[in-house]
């Protein structure tokens, strides 16, 4: 449809760059609804006993696929049509992930209705999870675009509202539950429909705004750099020609580093602050640690993106990696002092970097690569995530679990964890500390003949 | 000419403001629970 094509949204002259982060925003708040998904779980497990679960509902483990395929084919999403995002422009991108985001909600909608989870598997998990890796790709390279003075914190405030969609959907869906279920019915079905139509809307009015700025265009007073920078390229790199490069595979292992440590702990910060201060953090204390990290994860995707403008993307990535090691290393130490204090604050810096490792990478891709593919090499390094989401957990759990039938105090059960997770960060400061400028052959305009046009 | 420039900085500052408002009051909203849920902590 040509309304969707990169030609007819190039911005006239006199038009605020400004706008392009709330389009972004549009799209991230939406689809950052995925971090939430898990206030369903509970009310999905008493569809049909509606008080209790009855033998015929589904159980929790059947429900944590969901959330899990959804997270699978965001990364295999944004790795297979990343190239397609970035040729076909923002606004095609973002009116397909509106699509298939909220087609996901009808589709885990009708599920619901007839019982059947494997409508939702499809629905929420794939569908839904290809919304999900398009919409979080669609706006990067635009906004790279838009910003070359300040990319880091350009890409920092979208991906932050990755971060912030969890916030609105959160509260949003346990009271659109509340006001559709009855003494006979849960409400999960109508939820998802209301969902549904307005992420679509809100998603629709990013793709309305989004615009691409005209060949050529500049930021008022902004002077490109006339000395090239070492690690700030000038040229292009092909998104699969980045593939590669060890560059790639290097910042591939620092994210998925860096996100491991953060994902593992995550996903166990509830407990973990319970069984480390016991009968000092309640559970509804853990409830607000829980918060609070939120809160840090995504303020820490604006601070410290913005921060690379300044401190460069590398130097960025050495402070997640250096001060990571030594708070990783300092928990252990804040349960045997009994300070809660102490590890509220160090958690609050770790998820600050954990969120910041997240919106730093693509102006790090940017500076590597440069930004004609930069969306798409994006997509490709979300695998990462993928990744990482696997390993994190599944470390933490397993090394827990081994301390604890290994007769370790629950309190005590942790320390392992937190010096595995130290660890992985010095390899991480390996990785980062290795990755150098890309060479000159992998640049598009010295490719030979086969290679796309720039 | 001066006219024109003058309507379109007031029609984009009037856009600008329309699409922070957008996304900004949602996850201000968004944000405001979430401390008052983090509140608990220090309770």
């Amino acid at each position: 449809m040509s309304i969707l094509s990169k030609d007819r949204i190039i911005a006239p002259p006199g038009y605020s760059r400004w706008l392009i982060p709330p389009a972004a925003l549009c799209v991230h708040l939406c689809i950052g609804q995925a971090y939430a998904f898990s206030v369903f779980n509970l009310p999905m497990t008493k569809l049909i006993g509606i008080t209790d679960s009855a033998p015929e509902d589904w159980k929790l483990t059947e429900l944590g696929w969901i959330f899990s395929l959804a997270i699978f084919f965001l990364g295999a999403s944004a790795a297979l049509l990343g190239r397609w995002v970035e040729e076909g422009g923002p606004r095609r991108a973002m009116f397909t992930a509106a699509l298939c985001w909220s087609g996901g909600f009808v589709l885990s909608a009708i599920g619901v209705y007839v019982h059947n989870i494997w409508l939702i598997y499809i629905g929420y998990g794939v569908v839904g999870g290809f919304g999900l890796g398009i919409g979080y790709i669609s706006p990067v390279s635009t906004l790279i675009k838009w910003f070359p003075d300040r990319p880091g914190m350009a890409t920092g405030m979208a991906i932050m509202g990755f971060g912030g969609g969890a916030f609105i959907a959160s509260p949003l869906s346990v009271w659109l539950m509340s006001r559709f279920s009855s003494a006979t019915h849960v409400g999960v079905a109508e939820t998802f429909l209301v969902l549904a139509a307005l992420y679509f809307c809100f998603m629709m009015a990013g793709a309305a705004i989004v615009r691409v700025p005209a060949p050529g265009w500049k930021p008022a007073g902004y002077v490109a750099p006339t000395q090239p920078k070492k690690l700030i390229t000038t040229q292009n790199v092909y998104v699969y020609e980045a593939l590669r490069t060890p560059q790639f595979w290097l910042i591939w292992w620092v994210l998925c580093l860096n996100v491991t440590a953060g994902i593992g702990v995550l996903g166990q910060a509830s407990a973990m602050s319970q069984e480390m201060f016991p009968g000092q953090v309640t559970p509804i204390a853990a409830a607000g640690f829980v918060g609070l990290m939120s809160l840090f994860n995504m303020g820490g995707r604006f601070f410290w993106a913005s921060m690379s403008d300044y401190l460069g993307r590398k130097n960025t990535y050495f402070v997640f990696f250096a001060l990571g090691t030594a708070l990783y290393a300092l928990v252990p130490y804040t349960g045997a002092v009994g300070s809660v204090t102490l590890f509220v604050l160090a958690y609050a810096v770790i998820f600050s970097m954990y969120g910041g490792g997240f919106s730093t990478v693509p102006a790090y891709l940017k500076d590597m690569f440069g930004t004609r593919y930069v969306g798409a090499i994006h997509g490709l390094l979300l695998t990462a995530w993928s990744a990482a989401g696997i390993f994190g957990p599944t470390l933490v759990n397993y090394i827990r679990e081994y301390n604890v039938t290994h007769g370790v105090a629950k309190a005590q059960a942790y320390n392992v964890t937190m010096d595995v997770m130290a660890v992985l960060l010095v390899v991480g400061f390996i990785c980062n500390y290795f990755v150098a400028a890309v060479h000159e052959r992998h640049h598009m305009a010295l490719r030979p003949a086969g290679a796309p046009a720039e | 000419m001066a006219n024109r420039e003058q309507e379109s900085a007031s029609s984009n500052a009037l856009k600008l403001i329309l699409a922070w408002g957008f996304v900004g009051i949602p996850l201000a909203w968004g944000v405001i629970q979430t401390c008052l849920n983090a509140l608990k902590l220090f309770q």
